[in-house]
């Protein structure tokens, strides 16, 4: 008998093959513990017992072990990656949501309950029954600084992030500005330092006493942390260099916003570059409602 | 006792590297000839060390190597914790700084005291520019103005001797002599009330020395900051301080006057150490 065959026995004989949004009840209530003390203590990272999933660590886990901790029956599900619902991962992880709870899946932000995002946050404001779950490659906001988690974690126990800062002086006596990039640190409720994920600095200000619950999953470093509603996330700044975010020489050309975050497009023929909204809902709206 | 106002109180001060047991006072000590207990195997590497600083005052500690003084200098700034008695600094009336939380230890560490190590590796990361060695102390006490903080580092760096133009230079393309002046500057930049000196010149040459020798008399003259000077070298004990302890196994064997001290020791190891001085 061949494999695929085999197989195909097996499964038809399995009962029911996999529990309501693949993961077992234990499971998400862990999740969901370890999310609920994560609200409870803004910013602070909880670890939990990272399962095995079908994709592979590092593409998303944590934030899809949080989606289907989270997800029910009712909810409406998206899930972007880069700001694009197209891209392959942004894919395959709203076909296995879809697949393992049955929950209706969109593109439209302002229809989704939950969303699940790779580095960026949706350009429309969401709302206080959305909740944003960032899928987040490393949570400790001090490992470029202090690779010895034992060390870091005292620092966070003792509010000492003077090297953070340290690092960020730096930056501005060599380069002349701030270096920081996208996963720019902030501190949360004014106590603890947080790697928001690689969003751009674009997208921080969202976070500030935002009216939606954002939470964050590692699947790989095995962590969860949250960002409740309306809770100060405050980007490290000096008072006389600060955060600002990026900026962009020309609209998008595709729906001619001029208050997005933009991808930009290398012409590889020496065309120069033009610029397309990173968030594709956000742009194809935009362009509907301006032909309507 | 010193005429100024008191800034540090230090009694009792002792720290063991081991289990402890209820002999390993008695067991130790000059009188036993070690300082390991026998009882235990502790190593009491320093035990009932007193003493007090006033404004302004140099107050030095000398011993050989394993007598304890700087476990005495790690204690105070920290590094090691104390396992018994008490150090009240003037800045914090009423508190024993052995007993604050790790937190406030830090704090009180980034705020009041300043150290210079024997070796830069230990007070400097080698990596990040001079300017920022400096820059993280004043980090620490909440200044978060670059211009100033660069004003305060690039002032400070320059006092120590360190051109202006070389802030921005890793410590570790700099000499041996020129890491010590950057652990100077950085101890300083927060203006503290107390700074301890733990073998500062050791392992310099000697004309290296002198020069820092003469840079931080001068520069803790001008900031009038109670400072403990840790040597095994009596030149720099007798050039640098008013007041000294002598140290032997973890323990003081005479206290008083520099001078006194130097010219007419009192303790048969003291007797020993200014006998076996090469001058």
């Amino acid at each position: 008998m061949r494999a695929d065959a085999l197989l195909d026995q097996v499964v038809d004989s399995a009962e029911p093959e996999y529990n309501f949004a693949f993961l077992d009840e234990r499971t998400k209530r862990a999740i969901r513990r370890a999310a609920l003390k994560g609200v409870a203590i803004p910013g602070h990272q909880v670890p939990f017992g990272s399962r095995e999933m079908p994709i592979a660590r590092g593409w998303g886990t944590g934030g899809l072990q949080l989606s289907l901790a989270l997800i029910g029956p009712h909810d409406v599900f998206k899930a972007i990656d880069q700001g694009s619902d197209d891209s392959v991962n942004a894919v395959n992880i709203r076909h296995f949501v879809a697949a393992m709870s049955g929950v209706e899946t969109v593109t439209a932000t302002a229809e989704a309950t939950i969303i699940q995002s790779r580095h960026r946050i949706p350009e429309e404001t969401l709302r206080p029954d959305q909740v944003l779950v960032l899928q987040v490659p490393k949570p400790e906001p001090l490992s470029r600084i202090e690779p010895r988690v034992a060390r870091s974690q005292k620092m966070h126990a003792e509010g000492d992030y003077a090297s953070m800062w340290l690092s960020l002086y730096e930056g501005v006596a060599l380069s002349g500005d701030i270096s920081m990039g996208a996963d720019y640190p902030a501190i949360v409720n004014g106590n603890y330092l947080m790697a928001p994920s690689p969003i751009p600095r674009w997208d921080m200000p969202k976070l500030h006493h935002a009216p939606f619950l954002t939470l964050f999953g590692a699947g790989r470093e095995k962590r969860i942390y949250a960002v409740p509603p309306y809770t100060s996330v405050e980007p490290l700044e000096f008072s006389d260099y600060h955060f600002r975010v990026e900026e962009f020489p020309s609209p998008c050309q595709l729906c001619g916003a001029t208050d997005t975050f933009l991808d930009e497009h290398v012409d590889p023929h020496g065309g120069g570059s033009t610029y397309s909204c990173s968030d594709t809902a956000y742009c194809a709206a935009r362009r509907e409602g301006s032909q309507a | 006792m010193s005429a100024h106002r008191p800034v540090l109180k230090v009694s009792g001060l002792t720290r063991l590297f081991g289990p402890g047991c209820d002999a390993c006072l008695s067991s130790t000590g000059p009188e036993q000839e070690t300082n390991r207990c026998v009882h235990c195997g502790t190593t009491v590497a320093c035990a009932d060390v007193s003493f007090d600083i006033g404004e302004g005052e140099v107050l030095g500690i000398v011993g050989e190597s394993g007598s304890g003084k700087s476990t005495v200098a790690g204690c105070l700034a920290f590094d090691v914790p104390a396992s018994a008695g008490e150090a009240r600094l003037c800045t914090l009336p009423g508190a024993n700084m052995f007993e604050l939380d790790a937190a406030a230890r830090r704090r009180l560490r980034a705020m009041e005291i300043g150290i210079v190590y024997q070796t830069p590796q230990q007070g400097l990361r080698l990596d990040v520019t001079a300017g920022g060695n400096v820059a993280e102390r004043l980090l620490s006490a909440d200044w978060r103005h670059v211009g100033q903080i660069r004003e305060r580092a690039g002032n400070l760096l320059e006092r120590t001797e360190i051109p202006r133009a070389r802030m921005d230079e890793p410590p570790r393309i700099f000499s041996g002599g020129m890491r010590q002046r950057v652990q100077l500057a950085k101890a300083l930049a927060h203006k503290p009330s107390l700074l301890i000196l733990d073998e500062p010149t050791t392992g310099l040459d000697v004309s290296v020395q002198a020069r820092i020798l003469d840079l931080i008399q001068e520069i803790q003259r001008e900031a009038g900051v109670a400072t403990i000077v840790i040597s095994h070298d009596l030149g720099v004990i007798r050039l640098l301080t008013e007041r000294t302890l002598v140290m032997r196994l973890g323990r003081v064997v005479e206290a008083g006057l520099t001078d006194q001290i130097l010219d007419d020791p009192q303790h048969p190891y003291t007797q020993l150490l200014v006998n076996s001085a090469l001058t």
